[in-house]
């Protein structure tokens, strides 16, 4: 052994920078916020895979009038279940991996600021969601309630109910402590010369939302509690026999629910805020009224959560107010839209598939924000309310909205992950396939609900028929379409090598370390100045 | 038998598409308020679609003109003050103008003040009771007997043969044209909610609390509508039918319910 390489060995020791453990260690105990983020992003896929085969229970039910496969009580457990595990399970931690793996890279730290607990907070997620599934198999069936959990409803719940209670705690848990890592190491680990309004959008929106993780999660915890114990302890906090209210519970959910709403959507903006600039070779139009906007919606979140109870009987003045507050929210929604249109215009646009993904939520999740207006509008409101027109709306900004943008941030980011480049191919058969199922499954729901289909049914009178057939179709469609990104995925090492800047137009931070990223970066911080300076 | 489905399903769709009326939009009603409703509803649409059609224009012209296969060069503006303001402000206005008259319709719609008849309406799991308040006629009302048979798995009833499979039922509420009716609502079990689209009427029934709202229909007829809050495992099975009949009509039928009604009262 020559002298060098025992330098170079003590050198390594010293910087603490070997590789991963091997075998299951290196997962269970990581504290490596790209392996973390990995395991943050396959899970929410399984969860996705799982909520999405009870989706296709209830579209298979749903095919034709009169109950063909399920009882209608397996059928409510499945519209809970699919709403808890793509709320909770697939959304929310795709998000938080995106966060784990790209935050530092975007920032210039070298991991998360809290690793450990950014251990715990994932290995929390898979004992959560399974003790939630688990309940599908004790007696009185999985939680049948919906997924807002309103009493006495969901008091009728069996054996499952203290295992919900269990697992929504343990959720929030999870939530918390990946919000307070969030907002740690962008506060505290950016490279010296990134200044707050010089972050990348994608940071931004996650800081944004890390704070509404804080401020709802804990109101959330309260709800739930309070329902266990009226359930078991003998207080009567919503139940109206001992002198309690079942509305209080629908107006602490919704403090919770509307915030929560956003914490789905922000990032997204913040991937795509990422990807258009990139594809379309352009700056981002409007870097900080951006920020302003994504902070005036996080604002205006605290303020709406009694529009998703127009029909509970509140006062009038409470009702108009609530209808104006929920109605501002159309002008900081706006500014973000025309602020991508603006960056796409007099760009150089190419049709990548992160890129198409982009340009889809834009339009998609438009759509989305105008059944949202029109359900602002408390009369008309009383008339979409708890339809097929309401699931029409969030399916719009929750499917085509939060999880195209996953699926673009997935395509994005893969080949910084991989060192590899997707077939490109396959990618666009996935994109094109989704988008056309997807709206050929919700976009029927509109007419539904305005025919006068109540939401969470199991059987529905003739007239609903066909609609409900063309919305079933389509959900397979996109079901099986989701198959071809697992696909990807699997040969997702088998493409091209990739380059460390892999876009033609790619700028900041993360596009400075080598692809595959190895699996420590920035040791020492960066200039964040130099990454930008690509459209300069 | 999953075989079976889909080419019953396949089938469906065939004759479906030729003979069904397609309901596109919501209904106008048969009340002032739900043609105010349905007014509200297509003139917010119709602001989306005008807002769509400049927005998504603008879009579509860029993604065809400025891409790299055009030979576009980027241009290097990220910032302009005055568009900013522009696209803030034209927003603001629009909202104003849709937030008048929703507000007017708005609170016309909680006017419940001098009703000319009060029902009380009481929800179980999975039934409706209705209580004439002056006129001592209470019954329950539950869906009709065709649609129970038929709604049971592997009931051998094809539910298309079934006239208005689930939303028909056996006792329904008979109100006079031309009333203003005022509805009191409330639950026994679990929180329910009373859904009429014509009528443009829906009220959470909520145990513990009264709620109340009120309609005053133009026309006489048969309109239908569901329970439409999640109220357990036959939520989809309590329907709701509502009668409107001439004044006159009316009192008859008061006439022939009385007694049953007097009797349930005194019973009490």
């Amino acid at each position: 052994m020559t002298a060098t390489t025992v330098d170079t060995n003590a050198a390594d020791h010293d910087d603490h920078d070997h590789g991963p453990t091997k075998g299951i260690g290196r997962w269970l105990f990581s504290t490596n916020h790209k392996d973390i983020g990995t395991m943050y992003l396959i899970f929410s896929l399984l969860m996705f895979f799982i909520g999405g085969s009870m989706a296709m229970v209830i579209r298979s039910e749903l095919a034709v009038p009169g109950l063909q496969f399920v009882h209608p009580e397996f059928f409510n457990s499945m519209t809970t279940m699919h709403a808890l595990i793509m709320v909770f399970g697939a959304v929310m931690p795709a998000f938080v991996g995106l966060a784990n793996w790209m935050i530092p890279l975007m920032i210039g730290a070298p991991d998360m600021a809290l690793p450990r607990m950014n251990n715990w907070s994932f290995w929390i997620l898979p004992i959560a969601f399974g003790i939630l599934l688990s309940t599908l198999l004790m007696p009185g069936g999985a939680p049948a309630g919906g997924w807002t959990m309103y009493p006495p409803l969901v008091l009728q719940t069996g054996d499952a109910f203290p295992f919900l209670i269990f697992s929504v705690h343990l959720m929030g848990l999870s939530s918390i402590m990946g919000a307070i890592n969030v907002i740690v190491t962008i506060i505290n680990m950016r490279a010296p010369d990134m200044t707050l309004l010089k972050m990348p959008m994608f940071v931004w929106t996650w800081l944004i939302t890390a704070y509404l993780l804080i401020a709802v999660m804990p109101v959330l915890a309260g709800a739930v509690t309070m329902l266990l114990t009226d359930q078991f302890f003998g207080t009567s906090f919503f139940l109206a026999a001992g002198g309690g209210d079942p509305v209080m519970f629908q107006h602490i959910f919704w403090f919770f629910g509307h915030p929560e709403v956003y914490i789905m959507i922000l990032p997204a903006f913040g991937v795509v805020s990422e990807i258009i600039p990139t594809f379309a070779r352009k700056k981002l139009f409007g870097h900080d009224s951006m920020v302003y906007a994504a902070s005036c919606i996080a604002f205006l979140s605290f303020i709406v959560w009694a529009h998703h109870m127009f029909t509970v009987g509140m006062p009038l003045t409470g009702q108009l107010f609530f209808m104006f507050a929920t109605m501002l929210i159309a002008v900081p929604t706006g500014v973000k839209i025309f602020n991508w249109i603006a960056t796409m215009w007099r760009g150089s646009m190419t049709f990548e598939t992160p890129m198409l993904f982009s340009l889809a939520f834009v339009f998609l999740f438009t759509i989305g924000g105008f059944s949202g207006l029109m359900l602002a509008i408390q009369p008309a409101d009383v008339q979409y309310h708890d339809t097929y027109f309401v699931v029409a709306h969030f399916h719009y900004v929750l499917v085509p909205g939060s999880v195209f943008a996953i699926m673009a941030g997935a395509y994005y980011w893969l080949p910084k992950w991989t060192g590899h480049m997707y077939n490109e191919k396959i990618g666009k058969l996935h994109f094109w396939t989704s988008t056309i199922f997807v709206n050929l499954t919700f976009f029927p729901m509109h007419f539904l609900g305005l025919a006068g289909m109540p939401r969470r049914i199991p059987d529905y009178s003739t007239q609903f028929t066909d609609f409900n057939t063309i919305a079933s179709v389509g959900a397979i469609g996109f079901g099986l379409s989701q198959l071809i990104f697992v696909w990807v995925l699997l040969t997702a090492k088998k493409g091209e090598t990739a380059t460390d800047r892999v876009w033609e137009g790619s700028h900041g931070l993360e596009w400075t370390v080598p692809s595959p990223a190895p699996w420590h970066t920035f040791t020492t911080p960066p200039k964040a100045r130099i990454a930008n300076e690509s459209f300069e | 038998m999953i075989r079976k489905s889909f080419w019953g399903l396949v089938g469906l769709v065939m004759a479906s598409t030729a003979s069904a009326e397609w309901a596109l939009n919501m209904p106008k009603g048969v009340t002032d308020l739900s043609a105010e409703t349905y007014d509200l509803h297509m003139m917010v649409f119709w602001w989306c679609v005008a807002i769509g059609v400049v927005v998504f224009g603008v879009m579509i012209i860029s993604l065809f003109k400025h891409r790299k296969s055009q030979g576009a060069e980027p241009a290097t503006f990220s910032h302009s003050t005055t568009a900013e303001v522009i696209w803030t402000a034209i927003p603001v206005v629009i909202l104003l103008l849709m937030s008048v008259p929703a507000a007017e319709t708005m609170i016309k719609l909680e006017d419940t003040r001098d009703p000319d008849l009060s029902i009380v309406i009481t929800a179980y799991q999975w039934k409706w009771h209705y209580k004439y308040q002056d006129e001592g006629v209470e019954f329950y009302s539950s869906l009709a007997r065709q649609s129970v048979d038929a709604r049971r798995r592997q009931s051998g009833v094809d539910v298309n043969g079934v006239e208005n499979y689930l939303l028909d039922v056996d006792n329904a509420l008979v109100v006079p044209k031309g009333a203003k009716v005022r509805l009191l609502m409330t639950s026994n079990d679990v929180i329910h909610s009373w859904w009429v689209p014509e009528l443009a009427i829906k009220k959470d029934a909520i145990p513990g609390i009264v709620n109340e709202t009120w309609f005053k229909a133009n026309e006489v007829g048969t309109y239908r509508g569901q329970c439409a809050e999640l109220c357990g495992k036959d939520h989809g099975y309590m329907p709701i039918v509502v009668e409107v009949v001439e004044p006159e009509a009316f009192k008859a039928w008061v006439n022939t319910r009385k007694d049953g009604g007097a009797n349930l009262a005194s019973a009490q």
